[in-house]
């Protein structure tokens, strides 16, 4: 049997970090969290730790801990900047680490985000992806005002709480069909400058894509050319049984929870069962992580923050309080369990995001089981992801 | 009593998809890779102008229902670029083209928003609208406009804008981790908004930027675009370049001001300006013609022809008399994409006029087209273009111009070398950023703290 493959590590980044009493600890800068120098220095310390990509929470509504609207409280950090635009603020800035800005497609038009994220590509030489997120809120709702969802708790049964994120999440598939379409609306080497025949572009080389699906349609090409990588890695997270189709069919990269051996198992089982797409499929567990020298540190702390704020909201996502070394050990233990990396959700990211990059890291390298430098120039490259042919330019060389 | 001498207002269009832009030119570099946009930026940056302008087009043009292949073809998206370029530049505004019809407020809002924050007070946001069902199509509500709609939606669409920057005052954020209290209200970004076009309410969840909002541009030129400009805009970026037609336009839109209680220093008005340099006046009138003529070719001469005569114009020789047919006056259909066509209102008036001034000069297409509409605005020796931009300036044609070079990404670097030390030695243009956010460049006020909050 061959060797397990490194694994692949990403950090969420999130306001002061995954738990809400996290900008109350010394650690943190939350006079700080809408100024461009704290994003940058979160990233450069992620890339410091030769993270493979960091990615930016975002949704279309200030953070509440009530399903349905805000939550009147004055006590947790409130607001966000906008996610592209952080991810492209620090682009110029880092060199390898790739930028996964969280997208809502369910309020937001693919033609704009497909350019978006293209953008970002080539403003960072080839390390954009982008992850997607729906939302049946009817705050988020009210914000566009072109749609309406049902107060949780109040739905008919034909629009009870899981057949809309059926729904939703339905639509995001062809959301991400639309962004590679667009992506792939381009072939590489459409720009000619062909002075002699004064054409800038080979215009056969310019594709509409025509998509016409339930939800919408768009008709393209994309304004931007193919981005560096050709398309983007996409990322779904593993939602419940609604997002299960969406990414298992249509994402580069999965987040499940990073929960126990049994039930990691059982989610990598299903989705690789629905895989029907080219190219490989990373799942990575989301963990979020309290890290300290001793694990009775980490405990303390982490009891530290639930005194001052009550245990985090749940958000499906497993929590991990101990010692680098004990981490490293869970994360392999998980990695046989089919996961081939995780995103870790840094408690509080002043902390915690460090304890990664100076601690967790070297401990995984000591054990032969994370990179030691970056080597390749793009998200793709350090995912192990081929560059994409370009599904117009094979069409025509079929033809 | 003399009037005090005028500061000039500088900023630089970045090359885009025009016919002014050259790319055929050996020096060429590329419009999309992001080197081209920091040499661009740092250059402006190094000049002290006051910010660079990014164009936008949501559809690729197409023409006689091809993609047009004849000019730069395609652009970064607007928002992703701007806010990577923040990272590269340290005082030079960050000027964005967004259009009104294809958006939601509170999307957009929140990127310029964020925007503000990440360059720390150097945004603004030229609002153009649109109308047209061709580029409709790229969008998923397919969404269309009649076209007596499109002002009223950019009304609505940057009053709400507004109030959603509004809806967080400066001191709502206390995050302070000793009382534990992030917010001092609960109700911060609290907005209602009902409307024709949009009716939204909840919470804006970006707080107050450094400039409060960002700096407004507007850039339509009919009635209504310049009634919008008065009512709303901090700056119009307009066409008219040249001393008669810029004193007209000036007067007329500073003259509209008094209507919505605002000062005649409270709007900008910032024409478009193209320029050749040399190191003679002579030099230079030569190079100008040279870069006409790569800007026109013969085919890009017919295809510019056709934005007239709205027909297909293939068969006629470029470097022959112009067409003695007269142009189809219906619904312009040949060129799709560009807002150039709505130029030309009466068709056949344009046509006859054209057809007179080709015979009476000799003209052939090619020359008319060059003559008629690619002139550059400024074309001297340095010494030449700094006094011209001056005395526009001080005869109140324009407060300043927003240059477009025809070549990226090198287009700016003569004018900040050579005319802008001789701007700087006539005491009409800064010799350094007395401030950090765009509206301290272009001495415009940060708009008031907003009044009460509303009842959700």
């Amino acid at each position: 049997m061959s060797a397990p493959s490194p694994l692949h590590l990403a950090a969420a980044l999130d306001g002061a970090g995954w738990h809400p009493a996290a900008w109350r600890e010394p650690a943190s800068r939350p006079r700080e969290l809408f100024t461009a120098r704290y994003w940058a220095d979160l990233v450069a310390e992620a890339e410091h730790g030769l993270l493979d990509f960091v990615t930016f929470e975002d949704a279309l509504a200030p953070q509440s801990s009530r399903p349905d609207g805000p939550d009147g409280r004055t006590d947790r950090v409130h607001g966000r900047l906008d996610a592209v635009l952080t991810a492209a603020r620090v682009a110029p800035l880092t060199r390898h680490i790739g930028l996964v800005p969280t997208v809502t497609a369910t309020h937001t038009e693919p033609f704009h985000l497909s350019k978006a994220v293209a953008t970002l590509d080539h403003v960072s030489n080839g390390r954009a992806g982008v992850r997607i997120r729906v939302t049946a809120r009817p705050d988020e709702a009210a914000h566009f005002g072109r749609r309406t969802f049902p107060a949780p708790g109040t739905s008919a049964p034909t629009d009870s709480p899981a057949a809309v994120a059926e729904e939703l999440w339905e639509e995001a598939a062809d959301y991400v069909e639309v962004l590679r379409r667009l992506w792939d609306s381009w072939e590489d080497d459409a720009e000619i400058r062909d002075a002699a025949t004064g054409r800038f572009v080979d215009r056969d080389k310019l594709h509409h894509i025509d998509f016409e699906g339930r939800f919408f349609r768009v008709r393209g090409p994309s304004i931007t050319p193919r981005p560096p990588q050709g398309l983007p890695p996409v990322a779904v997270p593993l939602d419940g049984p609604a997002s299960l189709r969406t990414a298992a069919r249509s994402a580069d990269l999965v987040h499940v929870p990073a929960d126990d051996a049994d039930r990691v198992r059982d989610a990598v089982a299903r989705l690789r069962g629905l895989r029907d797409a080219d190219g490989p499929l990373h799942v990575l567990g989301d963990l979020a992580v309290l890290l300290d020298e001793t694990a009775a540190a980490a405990a303390d702390r982490r009891a530290r923050l639930d005194d001052l704020d009550g245990p985090p909201v749940a958000d499906g996502i497993p929590v991990f309080a101990g010692t680098p070394a004990g981490l490293a050990d869970l994360l392999l233990d998980l990695r046989a369990a089919g996961l081939t990396g995780f995103r870790l959700h840094p408690a509080v990211l002043g902390h915690d995001l460090p304890a990664v990059t100076r601690g967790l890291v070297p401990e995984l390298q000591s054990r032969g089981a994370f990179r030691t430098a970056y080597g390749v120039g793009t998200l793709r490259g350090l995912l192990g992801l081929p560059r994409p042919a370009n599904r117009y330019a094979a069409a025509a060389a079929r033809s | 009593m003399s009037r005090p001498v005028k500061q000039i207002h500088l900023a630089a269009h970045f090359p885009g998809v025009n016919n002014t832009t050259v790319w055929s030119d050996p020096r060429a570099g590329s419009h999309i890779a992001f080197d081209s946009f920091v040499h661009f930026a740092r250059t402006a940056e190094r000049a002290k102008f006051d910010f660079l302008f990014l164009a936008e087009g949501l559809r690729l043009r197409e023409q006689n229902g091809r993609i047009y292949d004849l000019d730069v073809v395609g652009r970064p998206d607007t928002f992703t670029v701007l806010a990577a370029l923040a990272a590269v530049t340290d005082r030079l505004g960050l000027t964005g083209t967004i259009n009104s019809t294809f958006n939601e407020p509170y999307e957009v809002a929140r990127q310029f928003a964020a925007l503000d924050h990440l360059s720390a007070g150097r945004s603004a946001w030229n609002v153009v609208t649109s109308w047209d069902a061709f580029t409709g199509e790229n969008f998923r509500r397919g969404g269309f406009l009649p076209q007596e709609q499109r002002y009223s939606r950019a009304r609505e669409f940057l009053a709400t804008a507004n109030e959603l920057f509004d809806s967080w005052r400066d001191d709502d954020l206390a995050a302070d981790p000793v009382s534990g209290t992030f917010l001092r209200d609960a109700r911060a970004g609290a907005f209602v908004h009902r409307g024709e076009q949009f009716d939204i309410h909840g919470r804006f969840d970006t707080p107050r930027s450094p400039q409060g909002r960002p700096v407004v541009f507007q850039a339509g030129d009919s009635d209504e675009g310049r009634e919008f400009a008065a009512a709303g805009a901090d700056a119009i970026f307009s066409r008219y370049g040249t001393l008669e037609e810029g004193r007209a336009f000036y007067a007329d839109v500073k003259g509209r001001l008094a209507r919505y209680g605002r000062r005649p220093d409270q709007l900008l008005i910032l024409p478009a300006a193209t320029f050749v340099l040399g190191d003679t006046d002579a030099e230079a009138q030569e190079a100008a013609r040279e870069v006409r003529r790569r800007q026109v070719s013969g085919a890009t001469a017919l295809r510019h022809l056709e934005f007239v005569w709205n027909r297909d114009l293939s068969a006629y020789d470029p470097d022959g008399p112009l067409p003695d047919i007269d142009p189809d006056p219906g619904e312009h259909t040949v060129a799709q994409g560009r807002a150039q066509v709505r130029m030309y209102r009466d068709r056949l008036a344009t046509a006859r006029e054209w057809r007179e001034l080709a015979a009476q000069k000799n003209w052939s297409i090619r020359d008319l087209v060059i003559e008629a509409g690619n002139r550059q605005t400024f074309v001297g020796s340095p010494a030449t273009v700094a006094a011209s931009i001056d005395a526009l300036v001080q005869a109140d044609a324009a407060d300043g111009f927003i240059l477009v070079p025809h070549l990226t990404p090198g287009g700016l670097d003569g004018f900040a070398d050579t005319v802008v030390p001789l701007l700087q030695e006539r005491g009409v243009f800064r010799h350094d950023y007395t401030g950090s956010t765009l509206r301290d460049h272009l001495g415009i006020d940060r708009p008031a703290e907003p009044g009460e909050r509303p009842t959700p």
